[in-house]
């Protein structure tokens, strides 16, 4: 029982982290109908950003709080980010937005290797550990435990996601937002500055995921340039699980993916009955997600895709 | 440009010399090659046509019928570790060349169907992302299959492989014939080179035929292309199982040629070059494909003498070659698809496309890899 609670837990943070990456991912293809991959790398800079920002803070010696520090470097980070998504948004997209969409994507791997190794020139190739700077507590549940970073990563994560549910349902902005993603042209016509909603788009998106890329860094205490890419393809999964294009599913197809790869790892093993050790948890998610896609086409949430006639 | 080359293409005499003159420099390539740039260009060569081989593979699937495929290095995977574990001191199994390239081309075309019968309801992204998803399947088991049954030998891979041979004639080895010494990557190259242009050629009947067709009908309109009769749900089938024996073929060949493989050399990254070879050059044009595959693997070979460039502008060496290669190789991908975002060598009928009012063209582009709806 108490395993079962702790892959619970463990599952609910990773689906959480997983779907605000998801989340950049769905939005931009709601838009653009384009697969971002450069979404991956750019949660990467995000660890990488607040990491170079806490540790200038640190090495300058200034009697600072943690939890400010690290409030600072998640800010600087998000800041950063939002630049660098309105940055590859003009370079790489713009350009391209009337073009064949293969094309697009191909500059979108181009972005990606070129984010990947600018990092690496940066910060170079080793691990960077995320320092000890938040006060560790542990609390037990049931036999299960669950640290305070955790419960805090799960909580900023709903916020977040709550937030950017009532943007995008209650605003004008989101009204906009909407608009241009069912149809583009007609929304320009209605007097929305399309290039302007879209660049928002890739500014939220990339804030979300650097929030994401903090987080990741500090539950696993590392970061890495390479780790944006692994991160950015679970996403993806995530958020074609869910249906891509949706937000709400992107935050389920979130979820369960990380709960998927939570239980995956802890029963595989039991129920394949000890031919198939954990390393096959991601062969698991995989695998659950073509079962889903060969039931729904579409995804969890993702509307049924109607033939054209 | 292009037309000038067209009109060449019209005069039957000039063509010719200019066929001959390509034939002549392709087989005098590898000699050409090793005197001026050193054996190991000769390795790229070999390599290079191996690549081209799965590229041209990979624009069956993508380029003619419009299936965007992720996980395509898989299928080079199942026909590498089919030739290894069949050829090698691991089961103690040698199987002959000539009986192991047309098993490898099986095992990787049912392997195609294996991922393509699940999948055909799948449209665009959603089928890249599960064959994305089936080409990690497939490294993960690689890597992970040596226990509790050892059959892959697990991240290690498979070493000693046999190399390719007819007979006694080992292509590993040197060869002296009329008195010119063809050292085993010269060897190599002319067994790839014949492989290549038969792939070319298959490539070439393929397109305009009734398969061929048929596959472009799909990709421009499935539902089209159904109620003109065509077997949407068949010829789905035989596009990934074409593709993928072309990869089965080319990974045997891998593997023979390197005399190891392991799982390590499968990821998702040179799935994602591969494509990116067919779609910088040009899809669905045999010529562009081809271009694709010589370009993204010569030109980051070519980027390791940056650090000797840099020694020879500045002085000294400012970042270290192989940290800066990768980074200009992603921007020499974004700056070519920006300013050629239809490839180097467009295919014809893409090319009408792209001549035609930039309005229409918005509601044309559902015709490449969408398959919106």
């Amino acid at each position: 029982m108490d395993i079962l609670t702790q892959q619970l837990i463990n599952g609910l943070v990773l689906g959480s982290i997983y779907a605000l990456v998801a989340l950049g991912y769905t939005m931009v293809y709601g838009i653009l109908e384009l697969i971002n991959f450069a979404h991956g790398e750019v949660t990467m800079f995000g660890a990488m950003i607040c990491l170079a920002v806490i540790g200038a803070i640190v090495s300058s010696g200034a009697e600072v709080n943690g939890l400010l520090i690290v409030s600072l470097g998640l800010l600087a980070a998000m800041a950063v980010c939002g630049a660098l998504g309105f940055l590859i948004e003009r370079v790489a997209y713009r350009p391209l937005r009337r073009a064949p969409r293969l094309a697009a994507l191909i500059t979108a791997i181009g972005m990606s290797i070129v984010l990947q190794n600018a990092a690496m020139l940066i910060w170079g190739k080793q691990y960077i550990t995320f320092p000890p700077l938040l006060p560790l507590a542990r609390y037990d549940i049931g036999g299960a435990v669950i640290t305070n970073l955790q419960i805090f990563i799960v909580l900023l994560s709903c916020l977040l996601m709550a937030g950017l549910l009532l943007l995008i349902r209650h605003t004008r902005l989101g009204r906009a937002m909407r608009a241009t993603a069912q149809a583009q042209d007609i929304a320009g016509l209605m007097g929305i500055n399309v290039n302007t909603i879209i660049s928002i788009t890739f500014v939220i998106g990339a804030a979300l995921a650097a929030v994401a890329g903090v987080m990741v860094s500090a539950y696993y205490g590392l970061a890495h340039y390479f780790m944006g890419f692994m991160l950015g393809l679970k996403a993806f999964t995530a958020a074609v699980l869910g249906g891509i294009g949706n937000i709400a599913g992107a935050m389920l197809g979130g979820l369960l993916l990380g709960l998927i790869e939570s239980f995956g790892a802890g029963y595989i093993g039991a129920l394949t009955g000890g031919f198939l050790g954990s390393h096959y948890q991601d062969v698991f998610a995989f695998f659950v997600l073509i079962l889903v896609l060969v039931i729904r086409p579409s995804g969890l949430l993702g509307e049924r895709v109607v033939e054209r006639a | 440009m292009i037309e000038r080359w067209q009109k060449l293409r019209y005069d039957r005499r000039a063509a010719w010399a200019a066929y001959i003159a390509l034939g002549l420099l392709l087989v005098l390539l590898p000699f050409l090659t090793g005197e001026t740039l050193g054996r190991g260009w000769v390795r790229i060569l070999d390599f290079t046509l191996l690549y081209i081989m799965l590229a041209l593979g990979l624009n069956i699937v993508v380029g003619y019928a419009g299936l965007l495929d992720l996980g395509y290095i898989a299928f080079y995977a199942v026909g590498a570790y089919t030739y290894a574990l069949l050829a090698s001191p691991h089961f103690d199994l040698h199987l002959p060349f000539w009986a192991l390239l047309p098993i490898g081309a099986g095992v990787a075309g049912i392997f195609g169907i294996l991922l393509g019968a699940p999948t055909l309801r799948l449209r665009g992204d959603y089928l890249a992302i599960v064959t994305l998803g089936f080409g990690e399947i497939i490294r993960i088991f690689l890597t992970n299959l040596n226990a509790p049954v050892n059959i892959t030998n697990g991240p290690q891979g498979i070493n000693l492989i046999d190399p390719v041979a007819f007979g006694s004639f080992s292509f590993s080895e040197t060869h002296t014939f009329f008195g010119i010494t063809f050292p085993g990557i010269y060897t190599y190259y002319y067994l790839f080179l014949t492989l290549a242009l038969l792939v070319i050629f298959v490539s070439l009947r393929l397109q305009n035929s009734r398969i061929g067709r048929a596959w472009v009908a799909i990709r421009e309109d499935e539902v089209a292309a159904e109620a003109m009769g065509i077997n949407t749900r068949n010829i789905k089938l035989l596009a990934f199982a074409m593709g993928a024996s072309f990869a089965g073929i080319s990974g045997g060949l891998f593997a023979g040629f390197q005399g190891f493989i392991s799982p390590e050399s499968f990821n998702l990254f040179e799935s994602i070059i591969v494509l990116c070879m067919i779609v910088l050059g040009g899809m669905g044009n045999i010529g562009g494909v081809i271009l694709g595959a010589v370009l993204l693997t010569v030109f980051p070979e070519a980027l390791r003498y940056l650090g000797e460039l840099q020694s020879f502008v500045f002085g000294r060496l400012l970042v270290d070659a192989t940290d800066l290669r990768m980074l200009i190789f992603g921007l020499a991908l974004v700056l070519i698809m920006i300013f050629r975002p239809a490839g180097l060598l467009p295919s014809v009928r893409r090319r009408h496309e792209f001549d035609s009012d930039a309005s229409v063209l918005a509601q044309e582009q559902t015709s490449l890899y969408d398959t919106r709806r």
